[in-house]
């Protein structure tokens, strides 16, 4: 018998139990899309969260300074001196302070941001109007700030803020320029924030010394020379105690983050198997009562010259054709459910081939592997016993 | 499968076929012995229990022997594995049940179709011979019919097509006229008479005399054991 006749024989009987084929089905349907769905948003989390932290560039080092008895900080010089390393394109060191940033009778509590003219390139920011600060304001220490273009908007509304004044925790700052919108990232808004000079931000929050520094890589292969570098003159300035500081790069921080969405997909499309294993039990539980109905039949199609091989063939094929076709369903029910669940709310669903081959794959193995045993038990039977069954 | 013409079609030498039941060995055949040759028409009749059922079943290599040997065309088919057996039941045997045995979901033409798709025919050809053999028994009207929309008789007819459909050497008949009205069976039994008279072997099984003479040669079995002739056992 050819294979082309046992699909079609599949088929028929199939079709001439509809209702109990679909409920057979049912199991497989809710598996796959379960799969789909679940998985999707799962790399659709992992893959918004990738692109974020590349966003920030691949090139870079972040420099904590944790403090270790009195010596908790670098100095200013200390900090723009790792732009001397071979290889680094922009050292920013950085010292955030949470302020309230005031112009007339608006105010705003803001991260105030503490750098030098490196930060504007590191961070790929642009300019909507005016100037970034320049050296020349940290060496003089100038009270200028520069405006997030939210921040900006919350305080001056749509005008120009640019040569105006703000006080920031009572100090008067001039406002030398506006940040080009940049969106958010899972790090917090790129545009709520208020930039000034590092040493003008030692002076106005008391705070002496450095506590970050990021240094950008003029290209990825060197960054890890660098790092070893930065970590050898950290080591040097904190005479070995390596819990004060803390090196790491973007690279450690997808793999961080992509293990925990991986792990998340995981989870969630371990769940959804299990229902496929459901799904699989309710198949090879109607195979059997279908065995056992069609025991005449059997007989008849043995006695006419079918082999055992025929048979087990023709109930194989059933089983696999119910769980194919309930796996392309559930594919068709996952997309639908992903876009349902990607635009009510608003989360990224990502399908990837891998997972939708894995899926219907996975339903025809269920297929098989729940289908030999009731196949093998029609095959086994012996024409005469089978003729005879009423 | 070489078919040897100096041996006859069925020959059958001290078959017995014991049967396990509640622990009591149930001897359904004794020792049978039977030649069959080509073109005979042999009435094998008896009353119930008498085992009959269980030499047509060993005839149509349904169920093997206990011991004892049969050979079909030469072929020592007791010693064979299940799937030759499937093979010859498919290339040498016509099976016409009494309760028809067609099944009920597929057309008239799919049913005769059956055995030539187990032989692994293509569709064309089989639908040509399926609609040639429908024809032979006067149902080529009712080809599209499934077997619920048929009288028993077309039911017969049906499964007689399908016997005949891959032209074995045997045709095999279990009480055909069993399940028929008296009009019908006769029908029935002239429509295989004219077969036999075609040239084709035909072994029928029944318990009515009246079925058993339209046969050529008459076999009685009683209590499994095989006699030749009509006359009393």
């Amino acid at each position: 018998m050819k294979l082309g006749q046992g699909l079609k024989m599949a088929l028929k009987s199939i079709m001439a139990n509809k209702m109990r084929s679909f409920l057979t089905m049912l199991g497989i349907i809710i598996g796959v899309s379960s799969v789909i769905v679940l998985v999707g948003i799962g790399q659709g989390a992992s893959s918004r969260i990738e692109e974020q932290v590349r966003a920030l560039g691949t090139n870079l080092l972040t420099v904590n300074i944790l403090g270790r008895g009195d010596t908790s900080t670098l100095s200013y010089e200390q900090a723009v001196a790792f732009a001397d390393i071979e290889g680094v394109e922009y050292a920013a060191p950085y010292n955030s302070n949470s302020a309230t940033v005031k112009y007339g009778t608006n105010d705003v509590t803001v991260n105030v941001v503490g750098t030098n003219a490196d930060y504007f390139y590191l961070r790929g920011y642009g300019l909507a109007a005016g100037r970034f600060v320049a050296q020349i304001d940290l060496d003089f220490r100038q009270k200028i700030a520069v405006l997030g273009a939210a921040t900006a908007e919350e305080l001056f509304g749509f005008a120009n803020p640019v040569g105006e004044y703000v006080k920031i925790n009572g100090t008067r700052f001039k406002v030398v320029g506006l940040l080009a919108e940049k969106g958010s990232s899972a790090f917090g808004s790129y545009d709520e924030i208020v930039i000034i000079p590092l040493t003008t931000a030692e002076r106005t929050f008391r705070s002496r010394g450095v506590r970050s520094i990021y240094i950008q890589a003029a290209s990825v292969d060197r960054l890890d020379a660098i790092q070893e570098e930065a970590e050898a003159r950290l080591a040097e300035m904190f005479r070995g105690q390596e819990n004060a500081y803390r090196v790491f790069n973007q690279e450690d921080m997808l793999e961080t983050a992509s293990s925990i969405s991986d792990t998340l997909s995981l989870a969630l499309g371990g769940i959804a198997g299990i229902s496929l294993l459901v799904g699989g039990i309710g198949i090879m539980n109607i195979m059997l009562v279908s065995v056992t109905e069609r025991t005449r039949e059997i007989g008849i199609r043995k006695a006419v010259g079918a082999k055992k091989r025929d048979i087990l063939i023709q109930f194989l094929i059933e089983a696999v054709t119910i769980s194919a076709l309930g796996g392309l369903l559930g594919l068709g029910l996952g997309f639908a459910g992903g876009w349902a669940v990607s635009s009510l709310l608003r989360i990224d669903v990502v399908h990837s081939g891998d997972m939708i081959a894995l899926a219907l794959g996975f339903s025809v193995l269920i297929g098989v592997a729940f289908g030999i045993y009731p196949a093998n038990k029609a095959a086994k039977l012996k024409p005469v016993d089978a003729l005879r069954f009423e | 499968m070489d078919v040897r013409r100096d041996e006859p079609l069925i020959r059958v030498e001290a078959v017995t076929k014991e049967y396990v039941m509640g622990g009591e060995v149930l001897r359904a055949l004794n020792g049978v012995s039977l030649t069959v040759g080509y073109g005979e028409f042999v009435a094998i009749i008896g009353p119930s229990g008498s085992g009959k059922s269980t030499l047509m079943n060993i005839l149509g290599c349904l169920d093997t022997p206990t011991s004892g040997k049969y050979w079909l065309e030469g072929v020592e088919v007791n010693r064979l594995r299940d799937s030759r057996l499937a093979e010859i039941r498919n290339r040498k045997i016509g099976f016409i049940f009494q309760n028809f045995n067609l099944l009920p979901k597929l057309t008239a033409l799919e049913n005769v179709e059956l055995p030539l798709i187990y032989r692994g025919m293509r569709s064309a050809e089989r639908r040509e011979r399926a609609v040639e053999a429908l024809r032979k028994v006067g149902l080529g009207d009712r080809m599209r019919h499934r077997p619920p929309e048929l009288s028993g008789g077309q039911q017969q007819r049906v499964a007689i097509a399908r016997a005949l459909a891959g032209d074995p050497p045997i045709l095999l008949g279990d009480e055909p006229t069993g399940a028929l009205d008296t009009k019908t069976g006769r029908e029935v039994l002239r429509l295989l008479q004219d077969l036999n008279r075609e040239g084709r072997t035909i072994i029928l099984i029944t318990h009515d005399m009246d079925v058993a003479r339209q046969a050529k040669r008459i076999v009685r079995i009683v209590d499994g054991v095989l006699h030749e002739g009509d006359g009393a056992a």
